[in-house]
């Protein structure tokens, strides 16, 4: 799997690090459901996922990764920052 | 059939024309009072139990492929009870006692081998953790030694003990851990329950769960339609897909985890061996291959394989632990589909829909578990009560925050494990 880095280029999966689905924080500091729901619960998808994964061996940007889990197919790469995930 | 020396005697003599099918093969009848989603280890051990300890035989396991073609047969096949949260350790502590009886139990050869395992360290602190761990499984009733350097040389004298960056120090010996042959304890738990009457049905794929009422009333599958008064989701790997059919989300991420088997050998590995530090372990199956992994890739996949960037990994740790293993060419390797829980625990519980069940989550630790899964889930089912063994693994942990099982200290949340 290699990925296309918007500031780097493509490079290598071992210079990424998974950060986790793609979700939108709840407002709020209070423990309810929809934290619940932002830490724990999953959709899991078997197809296209969209992901949080850093640059950590390279820029350091945080990305916003489309992806195939069944094939491991890269759709898109972006910076999270301003992609309204 | 019962399986014995005398009986194998006699059908080497006689042409081998008396054996017949383990199981059999029935086509779906239209309701049971229980169904069981997923006829891996853990299903079929689930449909054993209900048989056996409850008598409840109006059961089928429904099955998408063929019995045990999943991650039961997917696994490197290592069991042993070494676990030191409550909750993880009565658990395991009751499968390891389940494994001991299994082969009289089905009277069939799972080929359990307590060849003991043995967890590596490699600095005081580390040594101090296992002596912590040792107790607690001692504390549990399970055996633990704490091993010197000298001990674990004796043990291993294959390894590298003054390699620069981890140094061996020593090692926590768990005498009755060990392996199994994989594929036979899903062929004995099918024959025992089969036998016992439960319907093991193959090539259904369960396509809906229907509920009326919030309670539980069938399933929908590709050989039609089947009622039940109790459905089970059995299917670690896969669980999120089949609980989204009855409008539930997991704390679940599906992650690949990565095994390698090498061409056969003599034997040259005689344990378990984990090295923790490198993520590596290793064992010697009976055929001969060296079987061994690491850890997760650390991206969600149902792809079945992995990447190379963690099957170098996985290489490189072998070479730093045991030199000699790059005499060794891998034949094949292959990637496991991984239910992740926040906390790598597992699930065993009732949902919100009533005679709906959850058996999943079970990380990268579900084979040693097979047993002790199949007779909690069967309880649970049996007397909706939860087995004393299996209290811990209750599903809203997550969202209450009571009794989370983080083993590995890392934090509760998926990327953490």
């Amino acid at each position: 799997m290699r990925m296309t880095c918007p500031l780097c280029g493509a490079r290598d999966l071992r210079e990424f690090t998974f950060r986790g689905a793609a979700l939108a924080r709840p407002e709020g500091d209070d423990w309810n459901e929809a934290w619940h729901d932002y830490v724990h619960l999953r959709d899991n998808p078997a197809g296209e996922s969209r992901e949080y994964w850093a640059h950590r061996a390279g820029c350091g940007a945080v990305l916003l990764v489309s992806r195939d889990t069944r094939t491991h197919e890269v759709f898109s790469v972006g910076l999270a920052r301003g992609a309204g995930a | 059939m019962r399986f014995s020396g005398l009986r194998v005697l006699k059908e080497g003599l006689t042409g081998n024309r008396g054996w017949g099918p383990h199981w059999r093969d029935p086509a779906p009848k239209p309701a049971y009072d229980i169904v069981i989603i997923g006829g891996g280890g853990h299903g079929l051990a689930t449909a054993f139990y209900l048989a056996k300890e409850h008598g409840l035989t109006n059961v089928a396991v429904l099955e998408k492929g063929y019995l045990g073609g999943g991650n039961v047969g997917r696994n490197t096949t290592i069991v042993r009870a070494n676990y030191v949260l409550p909750g993880n350790s009565e658990f395991y502590s009751h499968s390891l006692k389940l494994w001991e009886g299994l082969e009289a139990e089905l009277n069939y050869n799972v080929m359990h081998s307590q060849r003991g395992l043995i967890n590596l360290f490699h600095s005081d602190g580390q040594r101090d953790a296992a002596a912590r761990r040792g107790n607690a499984m001692i504390n549990q009733g399970d055996d633990a030694e704490l091993l010197d350097r000298e001990g674990v040389r004796r043990l291993l004298p294959y390894l590298d003990y003054d390699q620069a960056r981890f140094p061996i120090h020593g090692g926590l010996y768990h005498r009755r851990g060990g392996t199994a042959r994989h594929d036979a304890v899903a062929w004995g738990f099918a024959r025992g329950a089969s036998t016992r009457g439960v319907d093991l049905i193959q090539n259904c794929e369960v396509t809906g769960i229907d509920t009326s009422g919030g309670k539980v009333t069938g399933v929908q599958t590709t050989r039609g339609m089947i009622r039940a008064r109790k459905v089970a989701i059995v299917t670690a790997g896969r669980s999120g897909q089949v609980a989204a059919m009855a409008g539930l989300r997991l704390p679940i991420e599906s992650h690949i985890l990565q095994a390698f088997v090498t061409e056969g050998l003599k034997p040259v590995i005689d344990n378990v061996v984990t090295f923790g530090m490198g993520h590596f372990y290793i064992s010697q199956s009976d055929k001969g291959g060296l079987v061994f992994g690491g850890d997760l890739d650390f991206y969600p996949s149902y792809a079945q394989r992995g990447n190379l960037p963690t099957a170098e990994h996985v290489m490189e740790a072998g070479m730093t632990l045991m030199p000699m293993i790059g005499k060794a060419r891998v034949l094949r390797s292959w990637g496991g589909i991984m239910d992740m829980t926040p906390d790598g625990s597992p699930i065993i519980d009732r949902t919100h829909i009533e005679g709906l069940y959850l058996d999943c989550g079970w990380c990268y630790g579900g084979f040693k578990a097979v047993p002790g899964s199949g007779y909690a889930l069967a309880h649970l089912l049996a007397t909706d009560r939860p087995h004393d063994s299996a209290r811990g693994f209750r599903l809203e942990r997550f969202r209450d925050g009571v009794g989370l099982m983080d083993e590995e200290g890392t934090g509760a949340q998926h990327v953490t494990h």
